[in-house]
């Protein structure tokens, strides 16, 4: 490079790139380490207890002749490919793999791009001799390595619970292959809006659409749309069939996807403004309207464009896979063991409640993070200070946080109603009876409210009492309470183990029996933790945990 | 009732950082108190205890009669408080928030929604209370924030370093505000760094350093303590014998440059200073009470020195 030009002329957009990763990296020495160990240990864990689960052929053929094609788990999970204990391991975790390398992924893109400019960050770092792309080329390559590390471990990891080292190769490959496609995703994301929490939204509603996509093609069967988990770079999982086929080429599809994501970010954060989104801000109200009045007022305003996007998620997705689950005991009686197998089940009525409870169960977990995201928004606007001014208002502590309650509440109650009614639509209107059908499966919806307010209210009590630790806790008991529910009974963990999950106390509907006490006993939980959570509030100091010598308390 | 805000011996620690460390504060009912310090004092850590955003670790505070901690809500009712580092919800807008946070603050007389009022202030701040507040400056968010607190009817105002965003007109229309508030009856604890404007609005003054209250008092009294600076160009040389300030009781820092004197003198011996230039004779002489930033420079910087004392 010469050594004088004119400002602006030296270096390429790019320069400074190495020193904003290098940043990056200091600043998830942590959280970036961590997530990579914990999904490889639980991938790994659970490929070394299936192996001892099903250490024959035999118990393995039949699994794969039940479960492998049982459409309720092949939505949950994915389809399976041959019946190695590599392709078993593939049909349960490949895809969830995959999801939470994509979350990962995601959340690293989006705070290393629009969050650092919306905090004003970016703005700072720009000013530095610091190249217009090199925030995104950062953020892209802290991702890539992320993804890189994850893959490598995995690769590293797999051969030693005995899996064949090829097969295991592939699968790693897939996994970070779809964490890099959704970090393409999530930077055109973060180049749309201004909000960091909208870009967030975007892209896990992208990953969201992923899920469904791939899950209605998986569950549809031969005679279904079953070419719609090709859609989805979450079906690309399966499609390498690591222990299989071996398709190293679809690899390609992630790659490309990761590529023009990429390409496509770079293009438009070359044409936009540090902190614009591609729309511009309009300008809003003078004045406060009447609804803006009190904290509810304030909470509902907050909330209601996050809760607006949830509830068309969720109508649009449980549309589809309630439309999916007619004529889903179909697939079955190509083969007489099958006939057995599919009587023993409970037949074509009992095979289609089981994946509409399956449905319900995601939509009770999926109700549950919302209502997690609402409650961890308290914590956010008391660390970003913006809860300061209201609590120096006559809003009392308990107040305030109720009125961000009550949204988690009746938005987590809103989207199970959605859910319900979607789903009974979706699939009465194939089946011929959408008036019982969506009263039957509104009701078997609400049935999962008291356990998703119970985990809720976890998040209320930790707000409380740890509020430090709070929201990656909470977020914590939530990925804890996913798995104890989706892999728990087939890891065949201990009664103990599941019985913390609140989910598996709620009824299995539809098809399943409803017993008053088990939700009587949720809600009274759920109670006492919000109790403990506002009384804990009441009695702390309020605002950012200052630590000992390292921040300063004034100012 | 005389006193809006009591504080006394107040202790609060972070963890081994001691914020507070016996501060004593008074702030009585009608005046414009200055709570000076530098950063890092521990002003804001006071004013969010009196807020009961915090809780002391130990001493005592009361506000408007009653207790920051318990009776907070009741309390915020009769307060307003704008916050040293304004922080808004993106998506809102100037007029929104402005609304907004008047009608939380609520309560028994609820004449927060005196439109004429906002609308003048809206109009003296010079504000757009039609864009978002992601779109605004550190100084519009700073306006939005205090236009909410002035428009109010509370009778304590909490501004916690208030102009720090604000460019010099705009300081200007704070300083007309806080006057008029003043002649109004409101009682206002202006917490800054920026001696000039506590010089120019506030009735008293509590200086705080690494927390606790190094002096309080009315600039006089405090002035009182202190010396004057002498500047004086004299007939005849400084170094003439007859002069003599060197020796002299009370006189400070003494620089004589040809015929040019400059010294600090204690009230005391101010007479016999003059009265020795006069005999060599004076050309021209100013005599000043320091500023409030020398005062507080000589007295943060002397502190400093003996850090040994506790403290």
């Amino acid at each position: 490079m010469t050594a004088l030009a004119l400002p602006g002329r030296t270096g390429t957009g790019l320069t400074g790139t190495g020193e904003l990763a290098r940043l990056a990296f200091r600043r998830d020495k942590i959280g970036l380490p961590a997530a990579v160990y914990v999904i490889t240990v639980a991938v790994a864990g659970q490929a070394y207890t299936l192996k001892k689960l099903y250490p024959t052929a035999s118990s393995r053929a039949a699994l794969a002749a039940t479960g492998g094609t049982n459409p309720a788990l092949n939505f949950l999970y994915s389809r399976m490919f041959g019946t190695s204990i590599g392709s078993i391991v593939t049909w349960r975790y490949g895809m969830w793999a995959g999801i939470f390398a994509a979350l990962m992924t995601i959340i690293l893109v989006i705070r290393h791009t629009r969050t650092d400019e919306e905090g004003g960050r970016a703005e700072l770092v720009g000013a530095a001799a610091v190249g217009r792309q090199a925030a995104l080329a950062a953020a892209l390559v802290t991702t890539a390595a992320a993804a890189g590390a994850l893959t490598v471990l995995l690769c590293l990891v797999l051969p030693f619970t005995g899996l064949p080292a090829a097969g295991s190769a592939l699968l790693a490959l897939a996994v970070g292959c779809c964490g890099l496609a959704f970090a393409g995703i999530a930077a055109v994301a973060a180049q749309l809006t201004s909000s960091a929490r909208t870009a967030r939204g975007i892209a896990l509603a992208a990953l969201a659409v992923a899920f469904v996509l791939r899950g209605v093609g998986d569950a549809a069967g031969a005679s279904g749309p079953s070419w719609l988990s090709w859609t989805s770079p979450l079906g690309w999982i399966q499609f390498t069939q690591p222990f299989a086929a071996r398709h190293w080429w679809v690899l390609v599809l992630p790659l490309a996807v990761a590529a023009a994501g990429a390409a496509l970010a770079f293009a438009l954060a070359a044409r936009r403004d540090l902190d614009a989104g591609l729309l511009p801000d309009r300008p809003g109200r003078p004045a406060a309207s009447v609804l803006l009045r009190g904290p509810s007022g304030l909470a509902w305003r907050l909330q209601r464009g996050a809760l607006l996007g949830w509830a068309t998620g969720y109508a649009f997705t449980f549309a589809a896979c309630g439309a999916a689950a007619k004529g889903i005991g179909q697939l079955f009686g190509t083969s007489s063991a099958l006939e057995h197998e599919f009587t023993r089940l409970g037949g074509q009525a009992a095979i289609t409640n089981a994946y509409l409870a399956a449905l319900m169960l995601l939509a009770g977990l999926v109700a549950a993070a919302y209502a997690i995201s609402v409650i961890g928004r308290m914590r956010t606007e008391e660390t970003g200070e913006t809860a300061e001014p209201v609590l120096a208002t006559a809003t009392g502590r308990v107040r305030w946080a109720l009125s961000h309650i009550g949204v988690a509440v009746v938005g987590a109650a809103l989207l199970l109603a959605v859910a319900g009614v979607a789903t009974g639509l979706g699939y009465g209107l194939r089946a011929g009876s959408a008036g019982t059908e969506v009263a039957r499966l509104t009701g078997a919806a609400m049935a999962q409210l008291p356990s998703a307010l119970a985990l809720a209210a976890v998040a209320v009590a930790l707000l409380g009492l740890a509020p430090r630790a709070s929201v990656a806790a909470a977020w914590t008991a939530m990925g804890l309470v996913v798995l104890i529910n989706l892999f728990g009974q087939a890891l065949q963990v201990s009664h103990w183990v599941l019985d913390i999950s609140p989910f598996t106390h709620a009824p299995k509907l539809p098809g399943g029996s409803v017993a008053a006490a088990p939700l009587l006993w949720l809600c009274l939980a759920a109670l006492a933790l919000a109790a403990a959570g506002l009384s804990g509030l009441r009695r702390r100091d309020i605002g950012l945990a200052f630590q000992a010598g390292v921040t300063n308390p004034d100012s | 009732m005389s006193n809006a805000i009591e504080v006394r011996a107040l202790h609060k620690s972070f963890g081994r950082t001691v914020a507070l460390d016996g501060l004593d504060l008074e702030v009585r009912a009608g005046e414009v108190h200055a709570f000076l310090g530098p950063n890092g004092a521990g002003k804001t850590t006071t004013l969010r205890i009196l807020l009961g955003l915090l809780r002391a670790d130990g001493g005592s505070a009361t506000l408007l009669g009653g207790d920051p901690w318990r009776d907070a809500t009741a309390l915020h009712r009769r307060l307003a408080y704008v916050p040293g580092d304004v922080t808004l919800w993106p998506g809102l807008t100037g007029g929104e928030i402005i609304d907004l946070l008047g009608r939380l603050r609520g309560g028994p007389n609820p004449k927060h929604g005196d439109a004429k009022r906002r609308q003048a202030l809206i109009e003296r701040f010079d504000l757009d209370p039609a864009k978002k507040a992601r779109a605004y400056s550190k100084g519009n968010r700073q306006k939005v924030a205090l236009i909410a607190a002035l428009a109010s009817d509370a009778e304590l105002l909490l501004l916690d370093e208030p102009t720090s965003g604000l460019d010099p007109l705009m300081e200007a229309a704070f300083r007309g505000c806080v006057t008029d508030e003043r002649q109004s009856g409101r009682t206002i604890l202006l917490s800054s760094h920026i001696l000039s404007e506590a010089e120019a609005l506030s009735d008293r003054v509590t200086i705080i350093r690494a927390g606790r209250a190094v002096e309080t008092g009315t600039l006089a009294e405090m002035r009182h303590l202190t010396r004057d600076l002498v500047d004086a160009e004299l007939a005849g040389p400084a170094s003439a014998g007859l002069l003599s300030l060197d020796g002299l009781a009370g006189v400070h820092d003494l620089v004589t440059d040809g015929v040019r004197v400059r010294c600090e003198v204690d009230h005391a011996a101010l007479n016999e200073v003059l009265a020795r230039l006069t005999t060599v004779g004076v050309r021209s002489l100013t005599c000043r009470p320091p500023t409030l930033e020398e005062l507080f420079l000589r007295h943060y910087s002397s502190e400093r020195a003996v850090a040994g004392a506790p403290g």
